[in-house]
């Protein structure tokens, strides 16, 4: 039954991945193509509002654009935060945000992460999570999408890079809006509030007065996984009745959030007018999704001996911190899912997963290409696909060419580099909270799983996940500094480098393919491709996943 | 194809004083142990970063081993003695590499040195009297006299006179070439020696610059800069190494918070077994190793880039005479007209050729003998030599019979001129030998015309077989020849080319390099004329024959000494070999830390955490002797892979997806099995010693 259910959802995405994956290759044709007749009215005047003339952009305007448009969205995020009470819509008299934590909940909005040191229902008023939260909800898996789109024309050699804002809006009008709207109503239809009154006062059975909270929840809830946001308008996040009351509104968003990173191979292969490479570049990432979901599964049915010993059936499984709505299946889907697409949503607590269940959404987000976000984890999956043919490439005898540009010490300094800054970004502050006083005292379980909580933080905030292992305090100056630079360098960084590479890509002449030519889109470069992120990966984390979540397994039993 | 090892046996013609590929002279060896020495100055070093680390951790581990409470908590100071001296055996290791691969070039440098000489040349000064003066003072411009025994005292072309060379100093061939002036001929190289005649010389090089300089430099790795995709996997490398710094150096703090304390030399370990000390310890050396195997091929590259580029090769432009064919027509048949026999057309085609010292005339005769014709006796006969004028050659009998062979039309003219009649099958027959892409001869005694012969342009054995092997390596061959596109496309089908230019001038060489070019395409070629200069030029690889004019030399980014233009082919293989040895062993040596890991960390954890021993998946004894196991394979992998390096890993053309799968199941699977097995090996030793 468990597998039944869970083949039946990674079937539906797959079966939906397809076709969306050709509809965003036409969304973002730099030639005009039919969807140009509907969308391009709305388009029209948003870009004679805005004074967009589309013109293409070279790499730097493009990062610029990026960079700015971001900053503002940034400065106005923050604004609201520390305002909000002062605001309208806020029915529930919520008070402002303070500094660092809005510097954090700006940040963390900002770069797509969503990682909340705050809970939604207590910290944010209605305006704050329309203005802020599903604001940014939107404009950063766009910003994702079109950074995405600038990098598959760069490598791909079209005729130029694109034009950030036209991108930009193309990601909503004809992608994110239609889908959330459709999206919102299948979850409204499921039970989930989409209201602007405030919360009801309920009387207990001990004649307490219980605020149960509400607000514009379905219309947050689509584009939260949508766009692989993943901050909840509650703060326990997708467990929550109102965010997603039944198994039905658990597939919908479990599908909701993997569509886009799913389709995204697909749009590649029709870009690129390589079907083929698209399809492998599909089949490697779901060959590690399937590997890890099925970890996850296996440790948590098999449940926790320890719990076994303290007389606590583990027949179904580890349910600790499970929804008896979701069971076993529906909850490491969600969770392999939600760390796999770099989204963040929970709808189980994942502090509470076995030791080695637990690893698992650690290591999908420590490789942060097993589909990854919206945009950057296509990115990521080809700048891995970049490093394996450099390295296995050279054994061809040819110097190493990817889609038919050869591969040179520049492309390969700003991979290198921006294949550092993950560890280095993980690790340096993990090293450092787990050193210090500032950091470790937020830890509420010492030992091997403390490091775990730590770790887990970090990565979620470095591949902008977002989600939390939670059981860690986290709303300290300490924690709320760290994690929102940990997640502007894990963002930017990679965008900008990755833009440079496009465009030094896209300049080059292509080489036209031989029998000599190193195949990218066979079973053999899977293979690479797979061993090299793995290696790759385990390499570099093996070492602390031994310390935490590993010496925390085989301590357990 | 030869494999570049197999062809060096093959091909005797070698530098002086070099030695085969397999063998290293003791005292090359004894060097190179020298040098892996003095290398060990970290200021030299810090060139290669990732042997720096190492260095590094060398010198840590040497103070722990020194002061074993340093770092402030107490350590084991035979351990860390241990770990010091693995490290300083890797270093070695990989200096003694890279040394040993500089001294192969070197030792041919010297050689090369011993003709270089200073000479007392003779300066023409313009009043005409000669000046003796010392070669390093001749300037361009200058005009020297050379004669017989002296030793060209630089660079320069012929100005005037006709001498034989011995230019056996560079080329190793000892048969003299001779050089005059004008034509591509003219160009004569400083250090070679006049065997016999005169020649005057305009010096072209300034002192220094000559290309007997720039060859030792070459050779002696002197300038070697790092290559582009050197220089680009050193990035990787680098990067690589930054990220196990930073994984090692947060495993501390990390570490302590569970109470795992790490000894620093433990630590220094883990961080050399991860670092791609392999690869990095042997990289300069496959480089120089590379350049070194096209030496000894007696082809002299410009840059490591040259070599690299032939690597990429798509497109390889090849002039038909002399490269695909011998260039010269062979007799392949006769074929009688007007009713006269092929004995007697046989018989009057010797007779005419008698005298006949060009390769065609002689082809004619051993075409005659194996129809079993007696030959004639050469006695008191006259040669009658071609002359452009008459487009005919023949002999002169004593009893006044005159046999003639030429062009068809030449031999037509005279024999009207003596009243003969032409016959009637004469004009059809030689139109079916042109379409064919052959030459009709026609020879007449007298005024009757026998028969033609039917010359053809032989195509060189074998060179089907490579061009076969070519399109394997996805290689596309161009035939650029002067003949008529029927002539062009019999020759190019019998040689098998995949395409070819008929009537080709010079710049249509240049117009399809630069089409090639176009698409995207690296053009390899190889020239001699200072006509072929621009095109040399243009190609990414262009390789000139040593015969050729000083012009095609410069323009060249390669030099064959043994002036064989079919050589680019190896050379190609050679740019293949060099890249993929370096790809497998980057491969091999990451595919390697995945069993260093699983005997470091449990053995580093098992202390703290005795849990860990689940991971020691290879049942290592002690945690030190794990680390210590690890480490040592870490260092004797080098020294076992450096004729791996030197020798580069065996290419046999076949397609990339073919040869991927081979060289990933070796080098990539074989990465990471070689290492379990081989910790384990030294464990049980290292158990067994202990």
């Amino acid at each position: 039954m468990d597998l039944l259910q869970t083949g039946i959802v990674l079937l539906m995405v797959v079966t939906l991945a397809v076709p969306m994956g050709k509809y965003i290759a036409a969304v973002f044709s730099l030639e005009s193509t039919k969807l140009d007749k509907g969308f391009g009215k709305i388009e029209g005047i948003i870009f004679r509002l805005g004074g967009i003339a589309g013109d293409s952009m070279t790499w730097k305007q493009y990062a610029k654009a990026v960079i700015i448009s971001n900053f503002v969205m940034f400065g106005a995020g923050y604004l609201i935060l520390r305002l909000q009470t002062f605001l309208p819509l806020n029915p529930n008299e919520i008070g402002n945000m303070d500094p660092l934590l809005s510097f954090n909940t700006a940040a963390s909005f900002l770069t797509n992460t969503n990682l909340q040191h705050y809970s939604g229902e207590s910290g944010l008023t209605y305006l704050s999570q329309m203005m802020v939260i599903m604001f940014l909800m939107f404009t950063t898996p766009a910003t994702g999408l079109a950074v995405c789109m600038a990098f598959i024309r760069g490598l791909t050699g079209k005729e130029s890079l694109g034009n950030f804002y036209v991108d930009l809006v193309r990601a909503h009008t004809r992608i994110l809006l239609p889908l959330s709207f459709l999206v919102s109503m299948l979850l409204v239809s499921q039970g989930v509030p989409q209201t602007l009154s405030p919360n009801v006062e309920a009387m207990t059975q001990e004649g307490n007065v219980q605020q149960i909270a509400r607000g514009p929840v379905a219309a947050l809830e689509s584009i939260k996984h949508l766009g692989t946001n993943g901050g909840g308008f509650f703060g326990v996040n997708s467990s929550h009745p109102f965010e997603n009351p039944t198994p039905l509104s658990n597939v919908i968003e479990i599908l909701s959030m993997f569509l886009l990173p799913a389709s995204l191979p697909f749009a590649f292969g029709s870009m690129s007018g390589r079907k083929k490479t698209g399809r492998m570049l599909f089949g490697a990432m779901a060959i590690m999704f399937l590997g890890f979901l099925s970890v996850a599964y296996i440790s948590e049915t098999y449940g926790n001996m320890a719990l076994q010993e303290a007389g606590l059936s583990q027949e179904e499984g580890n349910m600790e911190g499970k929804e008896v709505r979701f069971g076993i299946a529906q909850s490491t889907l969600f969770t392999a899912v939600t760390t796999a697409a770099t989204t963040g949503t929970v709808n189980n607590m994942h502090d509470t997963l076995t030791p080695l269940g637990g690893m698992v959404p650690v290591a999908q987000m420590m490789l942060n290409c097993v589909f990854g976000g919206d945009g950057v984890g296509l990115i990521n999956i080809l700048m891995y696909g970049i490093l394996a043919v450099f390295i296995a490439g050279l054994m061809v005898g040819r110097t190493p060419e990817f889609l038919g540009r050869k591969i040179e010490a520049g492309e390969m300094k700003l991979i290198a580099i921006t294949i550092l800054i993950h560890p280095l970004i993980i690790l340096v502050p993990s090293a450092i909270a787990l050193a210090t006083g500032m950091g470790s005292a937020a830890v509420s379980n010492p030992g091997y799983h403390g490091i775990s909580q730590v770790l887990y933080e970090f990565t979620s905030s470095a591949a902008n996940n977002g989600s939390g292992f939670e059981g860690l305090g986290d709303n300290t100056p300490f924690w709320n500094i760290s994690t929102g630079l940990v997640m502007l360098f894990g963002r930017y960084f990679s965008i900008i480098a990755m833009l440079a590479v496009g465009a030094s890509m896209m300049v080059k002449k292509p080489v036209p393919e031989t029998i000599g030519t190193f195949k990218t889109d066979n079973s053999t470069y899977m293979a690479i491709l797979l061993g090299t992120v793995l290696v790759v990966g385990a390499l570099t984390f093996f070492p602390v996943l031994a310390l935490g979540p590993v010496a925390d397994a085989l301590t357990l039993r | 194809m030869d494999t570049s090892n197999k062809a060096v046996i093959e091909n005797p013609v070698m530098l002086p004083g070099t030695e085969p590929a397999s063998g290293q002279r003791p005292s090359t060896i004894k060097k190179a142990i020298v040098e892996a020495f003095i290398k060990l100055n970290p200021a030299v070093m810090i060139k290669n970063p990732v042997m720096f680390t190492v260095e590094a951790g060398f010198f840590i581990t040497l103070i722990l081993t020194v002061f074993p409470g340093i770092f402030g908590e107490p350590s084991d100071r035979i351990y860390n003695g241990a770990v010091s001296m693995i490290l300083l055996v890797t270093i070695l290791f990989a200096n003694f590499a890279e040394a040993l691969a500089e001294g192969r070039g070197r030792a041919q440098a010297e050689s090369l040195k011993k003709s270089k000489r200073d000479v007392e040349a003779k300066l023409l000064v313009k009043d005409g009297s000669i000046v003796p003066v010392f070669s390093p003072e001749l300037r361009k411009g200058d005009i020297v006299l050379a004669e017989a025994n002296d030793i060209i005292p630089g660079d320069g072309e012929v100005i005037e006179g006709v001498a034989s060379v011995d230019e056996s100093a560079i080329t190793g061939e000892s048969a003299p070439v001779i050089k005059e002036a004008g034509g591509d001929f003219c160009s004569v190289t400083g250090g070679t020696r006049v065997a016999s005649d005169w020649i005057k010389i305009r010096i072209t090089a300034e002192p220094g610059e000559s290309f007997l300089d720039r060859m030792i430099s070459m050779v002696e790795g002197a300038k070697r800069k790092k290559t582009p995709n050197e220089i680009a996997l050193n990035t990787l490398l680098i990067s690589l190494t930054l990220i196990f710094i930073v994984v090692c150096a947060t495993l501390v703090p990390i570490g302590s918070y569970v109470d795992v304390h790490i000894p620093v030399s433990t630590l220094i370990a883990l961080l050399v077994c991860l670092i791609p000390t392999t690869i990095g310890g042997l990289l300069s050396a496959i480089g120089i190793a590379g350049m070194d195997r096209v030496t000894k091929f007696n082809v002299i590259a410009m840059s490591g880039k040259a070599v690299e580029a032939a690597g990429d090769i798509n497109t390889l432009i090849l002039d038909k005479t002399g490269t695909i064919t011998y260039g010269n027509r062979m007799a392949s048949e006769f074929i009688p007209c007007g009713g006269y026999s092929i004995g007697e057309l046989s018989e009057a085609a010797a007779e005419s050729s008698l005298h006949d010292e060009t390769p065609e005339g002689k082809s004619i005769i051993g075409l005659s003998k194996k129809l079993g014709e007696r030959l004639p006796t050469v006695k008191n006969s006259i040669g009658i030599e071609f002359k452009a004028e008459t487009r005919m050659s023949g002999t002169d009998f004593p009893d006044g019979r005159a046999v003639r062979k030429g062009a068809v039309d030449a031999v037509r003219r005279y024999v009207e001129s003596f009243g003969g009649t032409i016959p009637g099958d004469m004009d059809k027959l030689a139109e079916g030998i042109a379409r064919e892409g052959g030459t009709p001869l026609a020879v007449a005694d007298g005024n009757k015309i026998l028969g033609l012969v039917y010359l053809k342009d032989t195509v060189k054995p074998g060179m089907k077989e490579r061009f076969a092997e070519l399109r394997k390596m996805g290689i596309k061959t161009i035939m650029c020849t002067g003949d008529n596109p029927l002539t062009a496309a019999t020759i190019a089908r019998e040689a098998g080319v995949d395409d070819y230019i008929p009537e080709a001038r010079p710049e249509d060489k240049l117009e399809l390099i630069r089409r090639e070019q176009g698409e995207g395409k690296l053009v390899a070629m190889s020239g001699d004329g200072t006509n072929d200069a621009p095109a040399l030029a243009q190609a990414d690889v262009g390789v000139a024959m040593n015969s050729g004019t000083a012009a095609a030399k410069e323009a060249a980014n390669m030099v064959d000494l043994d002036s064989d233009p079919t050589k680019i082919i190896e050379v190609i293989a050679i740019g293949k070999q060099l890249l993929m040895t370096r790809g497998a062993l980057t491969t091999f040596s990451i595919a390697n830390d995945i069993a260093k890991y699983f005997a470091i960390i449990p053995a580093m954890l098992l202390l703290a955490i005795p849990e860990m021993e689940s991971l020691n998946l290879m049942g290592l004894e002690t945690p030190e002797s794990a680390i210590l196991s690890a480490l040592i394979f870490n260092a004797v992998i080098i020294p076992i892979l450096i004729p791996l390096a030197m020798k580069g890993i065996e290419y046999v053309p076949m397609s990339a997806t073919k040869l991927l799968r081979k060289n990933l199941l070796i080098y990539g699977l074989g990465g990471v099995v070689v290492p379990f097995a081989g910790i384990k090996l030294i464990d049980l030793a290292l158990a067994f010693v202990l």
